[in-house]
């Protein structure tokens, strides 16, 4: 059942570090998690690493597993051949602290920048009526468990330091979609995607999508009707007229 | 060294720490969140099934009264009644707020909230989203933070300086004037670096205690911190014998067990059996429930589509019910492969039916652990799930014994008495973190003064110690000997010898981990962090362990073999565990608890109260009824 497997992590701080190597017992049905876990208790006590509810829910223990953003404790290594040396580096988006531990805080500032929920005035708690169908599409998004592996993946700034300021990210954008999409909310949300968090710097190649552990459709379903949305109403004629007759009266 | 000034810090970013910080900050006082994790991590993300709060959305009979007797049927009548009636009448409220904030419920056909059934409550009583609600709250109270960080931005030009997170930061002293709070002292985890904030009121929001135990639904973040906190600073721990097995956590892989599986898949129409395929729950329903559940399979069947003319199946029974029966199965020899039992709902609903109502079950156990729940059954085990016991608070503020010292959700005690009922801890949370926000915010507009911070070096130097030794303890070690020990010794079944010998070998391993040493430097580093916390989840198992020797009775979370009936005697009494600040000679005292109001206890019918309460409180219910 068990057997000894190799692994390469990355270990480092202060922006300095190389690839280690271990070899270290796996047992049936571990994930890669376990084993680093396995590295604290006997070989390794001060690697570090994030990670809370080791089942998929909290998107704590994001990291690069042979080079792709992965869940440590939703891959199993069963997914890997015996034989095979398994490589964990930090997500490379983000500045490394330590080992596999990055500094994320670039995404809690790109939440702030959002505009929050904003529910007309006269509605009272307990007033809210909502079809099921028309809160379907926000759910998707608010299943969300802000791993950040979108933000980690998207080229627009994976490789583009540059592009920071001024890209919110998948995540991010997909958030401003949720709010557009609420039954409830009555703010601005796509001149200001577009104008101000970036979402024209997303050219849909679907990485976002294809690497999101909660199977969400970010780019199907929230960032190309976003795209759309924020087409109809820089295009629209009625809207270009109205503008147009408005600023005339002024 | 770091020093920060508040009105408020809150210890904790789960539900009930949010909610507190909200409403400090939103009483005008400035405010600390301190969480061990990264923001919107915490443990209430784990949370599936949803917050019971008595709306009445699906069956229109439902209301306070009816959740607060449920309430204190599923807790056997241990609990502070004050705290499960402000429960059940606060509830709703605290759900439609989330609502007002953005979060998005699962809607019944007329567009209000949805609410599901769930063990032990009357009437579909929870409001939830598929089986991610826990999710959906604390996404909900983080962006609630937000706004009101945004809001500051725009008033004072600094998000921050009216409600500011420090994340991935531990407490490990609270710190004292005289007999009053007057601060807090931890470390950053990224760094290692000291802080100290100077705050006149502090909230604990830390959460339970489940990773004493080797099998848990619990994160790592679950050490205990808050009531060893307490302890240390000189407030009281109730109730701490009583601790939530719950029934349904994943057996296989090993490498995830313990891992929570719903409720949920019970309330939509789950059922559990045994090696033989039959629905042993059957043969489980205790007395005081034998009116209230189903006796055939038809019955129980018929209930899900017609509750007005049937009994519930015995499956929703309360959660040590079903725990306390899988366990005498397996050990019948009538288990699972796995060494659990299985819980189906392959058979019961159809497949696209189960990948809507329960997602995150489907996803779990198909990358965990190859199964399809939608064409097969899962096996499942009881896991440590929560902590009944906490800090003594008073019910309408949250307020310890210490001046100062406010507590809310997992870490409080009272509220559930002897056992929790699936649901009301997101409502618990809600409830009492306002409660305790409020209370703290109070307190300070009531002081004459600020009080000075204290004790900073010392702290300093216990944070210290184990980097400090060399060639010491490992502290892998010691955990993994206390998880192992309390969970073969003072486990679901306990009895007095197992309980005793527990005790020695914590007494025991107090010694090893004052001699427990970490390598590596103070940056992140995971060893020293779990040689600090080892100081928590040795105080909180004694406790434990001490007060489960001492109820010398069967209730709820606390089942002891060699005493296997419930008794009135016991009931009115709780067990109160004190300690010196240095965490040596924990005590455990009896003390009385207070008799319920009398319109609270004319809610229930006498022949109830005769299966729980003793002949003189009887006496006093029949005096209180002819009063009225």
């Amino acid at each position: 059942m068990g057997y000894k497997a190799k692994f390469r992590i990355w270990r480092g701080e202060g922006g300095e570090g190389r690839l280690e190597d271990f070899t270290v017992e796996v047992n049936e049905g571990e994930v890669v998690l376990d084993v680093i876990h396995r590295l604290q208790a006997t070989q390794a006590p001060d690697l570090a690493v994030r990670w809370n509810c080791k089942a998929g829910k909290c998107g704590s223990c994001s990291m690069e597993i042979n080079g792709k953003p992965r869940l440590g404790c939703m891959t199993r290594m069963s997914t890997f051949e015996e034989s095979e040396t398994i490589t964990v580096t930090p997500l490379r988006t983000f500045p490394v602290i330590k080992d596999l531990v990055t500094d994320v805080s670039f995404n809690y500032q790109k939440a702030r920048e959002i505009p929050s929920f904003t529910p007309p005035a006269d509605v009272k708690p307990g007033e809210y009526r909502m079809q099921q169908v028309d809160v379907e599409r926000s759910q998707e998004f608010r299943k969300c468990i802000e791993c950040f592996m979108c933000q980690n993946v998207c080229h627009v700034i994976r490789d583009h330091e540059e592009n920071k300021p001024n890209f919110a990210g998948p995540r991010y954008l997909m958030r401003i979609a949720e709010l557009d999409m609420h039954p409830y909310d009555v703010a601005e949300r796509k001149e200001s995607a577009q104008e101000e968090h970036g979402l024209g710097y997303c050219n849909i190649t679907k990485c976002c999508t294809e690497v999101c552990p909660e199977h969400i459709k970010i780019t199907d379903n929230a960032l190309i009707p976003m795209k759309e949305r924020v087409v109809d109403r820089k295009y629209d004629p009625l809207v270009w007229l109205g503008s147009k007759i408005f600023k005339r009266q002024r | 060294m770091e020093r920060h000034e508040y009105d408020v810090v809150v210890i904790g970013a789960g539900g009930a720490g949010l909610r507190a910080a909200i409403e400090a900050r939103q009483q005008g006082k400035r405010t600390a969140i301190v969480c061990k994790s990264l923001f919107g991590k915490a443990h209430t993300v784990m949370a599936e099934g949803g917050a019971a709060a008595a709306m009445g959305n699906v069956n229109p009979s439902d209301n306070w009264m009816v959740h607060f007797r449920d309430t204190m049927r599923g807790g056997k009548f241990l609990n502070n009644w004050r705290m499960a009636e402000l429960h059940a009448k606060e509830a709703p409220d605290r759900v439609w707020e989330l609502e007002a904030w953005g979060a998005l419920f699962d809607r019944t056909k007329d567009g209000k909230i949805s609410q599901r059934n769930f063990g032990g409550h009357e009437y579909p009583r929870l409001a939830h989203v598929g089986d991610r609600t826990g999710l959906e709250l604390i996404r909900t109270l983080q962006q609630r933070v937000v706004a009101l960080q945004q809001e500051d931005e725009k008033l004072h030009g600094d998000p921050e300086a009216y409600i500011k997170v420090f994340a991935e930061c531990t407490i490990t002293r609270l710190l004292k004037d005289g007999d009053a709070i007057s601060g807090a002292f931890g470390y950053w985890r990224e760094t290692g670096d000291f802080i100290v904030f100077d705050a006149p009121a502090v909230v604990l929001a830390t959460g339970g205690i489940g990773k004493s135990y080797v099998v848990t639904s619990n994160s790592w973040e679950y050490t205990g911190d808050g009531h060893a906190l307490a302890l240390l600073a000189g407030a009281k721990l109730i109730n701490m014998e009583f601790i939530q097995f719950h029934p349904t956590g994943m057996v296989w892989p090993p490498s995830v067990r313990g891992i929570l599986v719903t409720e949920s898949v019970r309330g939509d129409g789950g059922v559990l059996r045994n090696s033989e395929g039959r629905r042993f729950m059957f043969d489980y329903i205790p007395d005081v429930f034998k009116d209230k559940y189903a006796t055939t399979e038809e019955e129980g069947d018929r209930w899900y589509n017609d509750q007005a003319n049937n009994r519930r199946p015995p499956e929703l029974l309360p959660r040590d019910e079903v725990a306390r029966a899988i366990n005498a199965e397996v050990k019948a020899g009538r288990g699972s492969p796995q060494g659990g039992v299985f819980l189906d709902v392959s058979t019961r609903l159809p497949a696209a039916e189960i990948t809507k109502r329960l997602p995150s079950m489907h996803h779990q156990f198909k990358e965990l652990a190859d199964v399809d729940i939608t064409k097969e059954p899962m096996q499942v085990g009881p896991t440590c799930h929560y902590i009944m016991g906490g800090v003594e608070v008073d019910a309408d503020t949250g307020a310890a014994s210490v001046p100062g010292l406010f507590a809310a959700g997992e870490v409080s005690g009272g509220m559930h008495g002897s056992n929790r009922l699936g649901g009301n801890s997101l409502s618990d949370l809600l409830v009492f973190g306002r409660r305790a926000g409020a209370g703290a915010a109070a307190y300070v507009d009531g002081l004459a003064k600020r009080p000075t911070v204290t004790g900073v070096e010392e702290a300093k130097d216990e944070a210290l110690a184990p980097l400090e030794r060399s060639g010491g303890e490992n502290p892998y070690e010691v955990h993994h000997e206390l998880q192992r020990t309390m969970n073969d010794l003072v486990g679901i079944i306990r009895k007095s010898e197992e309980i005793s010998e527990a005790l020695q070998v914590v007494e025991k391993l107090k010694e090893r981990a004052k001699n427990a040493a970490s390598s590596g430097s103070r940056i992140y580093n995971p060893g020293w962090h779990l040689a600090l916390d080892l100081r928590n989840m040795l105080l909180v198992s004694e406790c434990v362990a001490k007060a489960a020797l001492l109820r010398e009775e069967s209730r709820g979370g606390h089942t002891r073999d060699d005493f296997p009936g419930m008794s009135a005697e016991w009931r009115r009494k709780l067990l109160v565990c004190s300690a010196k600040p240095d965490g040596t000679s924990i005590t455990v005292e009896e003390r009385v608890q207070p008799s319920m109001r009398g319109d609270l206890i004319g809610l229930f019918e006498r022949s109830e109260l005769e299966k729980y309460l003793t002949e003189e409180e009887l006496a006093e219910y029949d005096a209180a009824v002819k009063e009225s």
